[in-house]
Formats: C-alpha cells, structure tokens, sequence
C-alpha cells in the first residue's frame, strides 16, 4: 500500500509546551513524530491510531505514528504533523531564491511499517 | 520597582513572557528564590506556563569546546579564532534573545565581514520581501483592540501558537470603539483545515492548499468590481457566494485587520502570497480603513528584524564579504548558505536549525566548526565545536524586546541565573574578533587591548 498525500507540518501547543522542556526529551520527541490523518483515509488504507507509516519523497524519509482526524477537520489527502526533526528529513532545500524552502504542503507517499 | 520580597518568595509584577510574538507583558510571576524556579505565572497562557515552569538552571558547563568543559575565556578565544579564520562565516538565529544581543551580533558579523540572517528567513521572511515589493498597511495591537471591527486570521493557528492573541489583543478585549469585546467583531478564519482556532471565528473559510494567492487575487478582482471566473469554487474551493460576501463585509467594515501566518509564506508562492494580501488590504483603503500584520512566532524575531535593518539597511540574509552591507535572499539566507555548502563557520544564537531545517542543511552543519549560544541542550549545541549555555531573556536578564506589532517592551527578569547573558558573550567575542582582524591586518597586535577606534579593515 502506497499513497500520496499532503503533509502540512505546522504548529501545536503540545509542541510549544514540550519544547520548554528540552528539544532532546522523550516528550518533544514524540510529539514531533506523529502525524494526523483523515478517519476515512485510515480506514481505507487499513491503519489503526498508533500503527507506524513510513513517511517519504525524494528528499528523504521518516517513520512516524499516525492518530485519526474526524474528516470534517482534516480533508481526505492531507496529514498534519508538529515541525520537529522527522518533518525536516522531507523538507527540499530548495528556496527557490526566496530563503525559504518549500515548508508547508509537499508531497510524501506513505506507507505502512509492519 | 513592583516587586515585592517575602520570605524565599518574591512576586515580580509586570513580569513579561517571551515565549511567543504576543510578549503578554502583564505576567505576575511567583519565584521560590531558593529553588531558582517560577512556581506560578498568573495570567500566562498554557504555553506561557511552560515557559515559565520549565525554565530551571540546568545543571551544564558555561561553556564547553569539542564536548569538554572549558572557562568561558577559553571558549570566546577558540569562538573567535574560529570565526576569524573563516572565510564565510554565518551568523544566524536572534529570534530569542534580546535586542542588544542582536545588536553585538551584528556587529561581529560586520568585523570578520560575514553573513547575517535570522529565523525570519524561514519564517516570514517572504513577507519581509513583500513588504518591499507592495508595501504594509500597518497598526499596532492597541489599536486592533480599540477599534477593529473585522478580523480575519489568514493562514495562522493562533488558538496553539499564539493562545492569548484573542483576548488581548484582537477578538475578545472590550476597547474604545469596541465595548462589547467579541459582540463587537466578526472573526474570519482562511486556512486548508479546521484548526482549533476555528470555534474562534464567525466565518470559517477552508482554501484548498497551496490556493491562497488565486483565493486573494480574486477577492482583490471582486473588490474592484471586476469578474471572476466562474470556474473560482473549482480551483480555490471556495464558493462564489462566500466570496462575494466576504468582499461585502471587507467593503463594509470600520476597521478591518488580516492577521496572516505561515500558511502564506512557506507554501508555494511565498511572498507572491504574502503580497497578495497586502494588496487586497491596500485595496481596501479605498472603501474604509483596512490593515494588515504577520503573526510572528519566536518572542523577539519582530526586534531581529527591526536591530537588523536599523544596522545594516536591511531585514535578513545581509552580507558584509566586500565590507558593506548587501542583501539577497536564496544567497544570503542559511537555508542556502548551508545546504549549498558555502558556509564554512556559523555562530548561532538562541536556534536549533539542527533540528529544523531541511536535511541537506542539517548535513553541512556537521562537516563545520559550529559556535552555538543556548538556554538548553539542543540538537545544534550538542554538534557545536564551542557551546555557550546562557541566561534566559526576559526570566533571568532584562532586556528589550519587540512585539510583533513592533512595540519595543522592556523586559523584568525574575532570578539571576549563574550563566552569563547572550550580549555579554556576544559582546566578548566581538572584542576579541576585532582584535584579531586588526592583527590579521597589521593595524594592530593580537591579544591587544582592542581599544584601537578604527573600523575593521576589510579582507583581501
Ligand atoms: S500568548 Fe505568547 S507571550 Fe502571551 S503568555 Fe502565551 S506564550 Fe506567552
């Protein structure tokens, strides 16, 4: 099962709160690497909360653990995670002379880590 | 001075939380002297509450090099060395540290002619290019609360990155014109998923991503009474009918605000998105008073750019290489600098690029000699070749900082920390660097008393 989808990574308090307590603690850590996803998504490419997918494109790659999102709040297609180090393994370079690389909406396939 | 000691417990009134651009100066913080720590910050939001808890004196060395503790004499001398021997040396972070560190960062870019950027570039920093190109309607938050009537968050989550921002400033505050508070304005929200800044607004408008500026352009098309084409819903995902209602309300307000975050300005189009709407806002000033703000993440990146420009002319991604400023963004900023590989040292203050940049830059960092200055381990400061660990601004020094509508604060610190501040390293290394240019130059000698009152000469 491959698909892709759009990832938005952005900001969140349970980000903001654990990055106080240190950038290098398990709680920063884990919540940097989980990533939302629409119900009807999971369901039909078979995911559970909690089950790892392996996020990649051509910059790089990352495993994180997914949580569903009622589809009213997430449309199908998209995934959101906190910045953190997994979403800078599949962030490009590339700033297109502007400074600032491509941060917010890229393509990445997933795929699910048995 | 408000502040008064009883017992181990002193009470700092007025106290500021520098955790986030809305720098809510109306802290009253609780410090158990004894333990070193805020043990309550009344009126602080939940993230202005970790902020505040969590800062601890750690329990690190002042100053390591390769890992190893050194004095802080000793760490200056190998950062300075490091920097002067440099042959394009970056300078980059600022966003959370007080103006006056900014400043003497600056200036040591300015000496070992290397390159300045700060976080802005990855963060609005194509706003600060759009401003340029289109020009800013601008306010400042005071006037947001006396007078706003419409509020529109473009691209932003305030409810998670900005918790107070609607009750201090913009949605439910009662001010002058406003008496009501909420009853008194509409709220809008654009942005391509349901955030929970969404029970906020009145009007929640989802764009589809990477859509904005075909969005903005035709509200600007709609707003000059021009067509649209009928085939907008399809590309934008927005409804004709939500469009044309929403100019009305636009056209029809007192005062009208977008506040826009990063949803613009790290999606394709950049600051063709930001410009945009600065535009539309423009635009408006033809039927009644419409304005427009970026939300600004760190708690100082509003003074970064303020002491940068005031400094060097220009916001961010400025290069001293021929011993003048000169600015350009995709060749000045880090993001660049690094992932080409053009960076051969970098200083870096209060920032983690380690953990957030893109993987090509993150891979540059390890092969140079890094200087890192941090309230906490990170992941740069764990690959720095010299690493400072400093006070907090605004918990343990005071300070200026600046608020994202560009009103200077003044910072009251609760404690002392026993690690010495970001300006007086800072201030140290310049000294230093200075003296070691001079002597490069043969204008003066090495380890000098640096007192000499000329301009550094420039590099060959
Ligand atoms: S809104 Fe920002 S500045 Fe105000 S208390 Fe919360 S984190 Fe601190």
């Amino acid at each position: 099962m491959t698909e892709i989808m759009i990832l938005v990574p952005g900001r969140s308090s349970k980000q903001g709160t654990s990055l106080n307590k240190g950038k290098l603690k398990d709680e920063y850590l884990d919540v940097t690497s989980r990533v939302e996803m629409n119900m009807d998504d999971m369901q039909r490419l078979g995911l559970e909360n909690g089950d790892k997918i392996r996020l990649s494109n051509d910059t790089g790659e990352t495993v994180v653990t997914c949580s569903g999102k009622k589809a009213t709040d997430l449309p199908s297609g998209m995934l959101f995670m906190a910045y953190g180090p997994p979403s800078s393994q599949l962030m490009d370079s590339d700033t297109a002379g502007s400074g600032m690389p491509l941060s917010k909406h890229f393509s990445v396939a997933i795929e699910k880590v048995t | 001075m408000s502040e008064t000691a009883k017992e181990n417990i002193k009470i700092v009134k007025h106290a500021t939380c520098t955790f986030c651009g809305c720098v809510c100066d109306d802290m009253e913080l609780t410090v158990d002297m004894d333990a070193h720590k805020i043990t309550k910050a009344k009126n602080a939001c939940v993230l202005g509450r970790a902020w505040f808890a969590e800062h601890v004196i750690e329990d690190r060395p002042a100053a390591m090099v390769d890992g190893k503790e050194v004095s802080i004499e000793e760490a200056v001398e190998e950062a300075a060395q490091t920097l002067v021997k440099a042959r394009f040396p970056i300078t980059y972070g600022l966003s959370d540290t007080t103006c006056e560190a900014q400043r003497q960062a600056v200036a040591i870019t300015d000496i070992i002619h290397g390159t300045v950027d700060t976080t802005t570039s990855v963060c609005h920093g194509p706003s600060g290019l759009a401003f340029q190109g289109v020009g800013e309607s601008t306010m400042t938050l005071g006037e947001v609360k006396n007078r706003a009537d419409f509020i529109i968050y473009w691209g932003g989550n305030p409810a998670e990155a900005h918790p107070r921002h609607f009750t201090r400033y913009s949605v439910t505050p009662k001010g002058m014109f406003t008496p009501n508070g909420k009853k008194d304005r509409t709220v809008v929200l654009v942005d391509v998923r349901k955030t929970s800044t969404a029970p906020v607004a009145d009007i929640v408008i989802r764009v589809k991503p990477g859509k904005d500026f075909e969005l903005l352009w035709a509200l600007r098309a709609l707003v000059k009474g021009k067509k649209v084409a009928d085939n907008i819903e399809a590309i934008t995902g927005v409804s004709m009918d939500t469009l044309t209602d929403l100019v009305e309300r636009m056209k029809n307000c007192r005062y009208g605000v977008f506040f826009f975050g990063m949803g613009l300005t790290m999606t394709r189009g950049r600051h063709f998105n930001s410009g945009a709407l600065l535009a539309l806002a423009t635009d408006l000033n033809e039927f009644t008073h419409f304005v427009a703000k970026p939300v600004r993440g760190h708690g100082n990146v509003t003074g970064a750019d303020n002491v940068v420009s005031w400094q060097t002319g220009y916001p961010f991604g400025v290069n001293f290489n021929l011993g003048y400023p000169r600015f350009n963004p995709g060749e000045f900023t880090t993001v660049d600098t690094l992932s080409r590989g053009d960076a051969d040292a970098a200083l870096i203050i209060a920032s983690d690029p380690a953990s957030n940049f893109p993987k090509a830059a993150i891979e540059h960092l390890h092969k140079i000699p890094v200087i890192t200055l941090d309230t906490k381990e990170t992941h740069t400061s764990k690959l720095a070749h010299v690493a400072f660990t400093t006070a907090t601004y605004g918990i343990n020094t005071g300070g200026t900082v600046y608020r994202m509508d560009d009103v200077p604060i003044t910072l009251r610190p609760a404690f002392d920390s026993p690690f010495p501040t970001d300006e007086e390293i800072l201030t140290a290394i310049r000294k230093r660097a200075h003296e070691l240019m001079l002597a490069k130059s043969g204008l003066g000698a090495a380890g000098g008393g640096g007192t000499q009152k000329v301009a550094a000469p420039r590099k060959e």
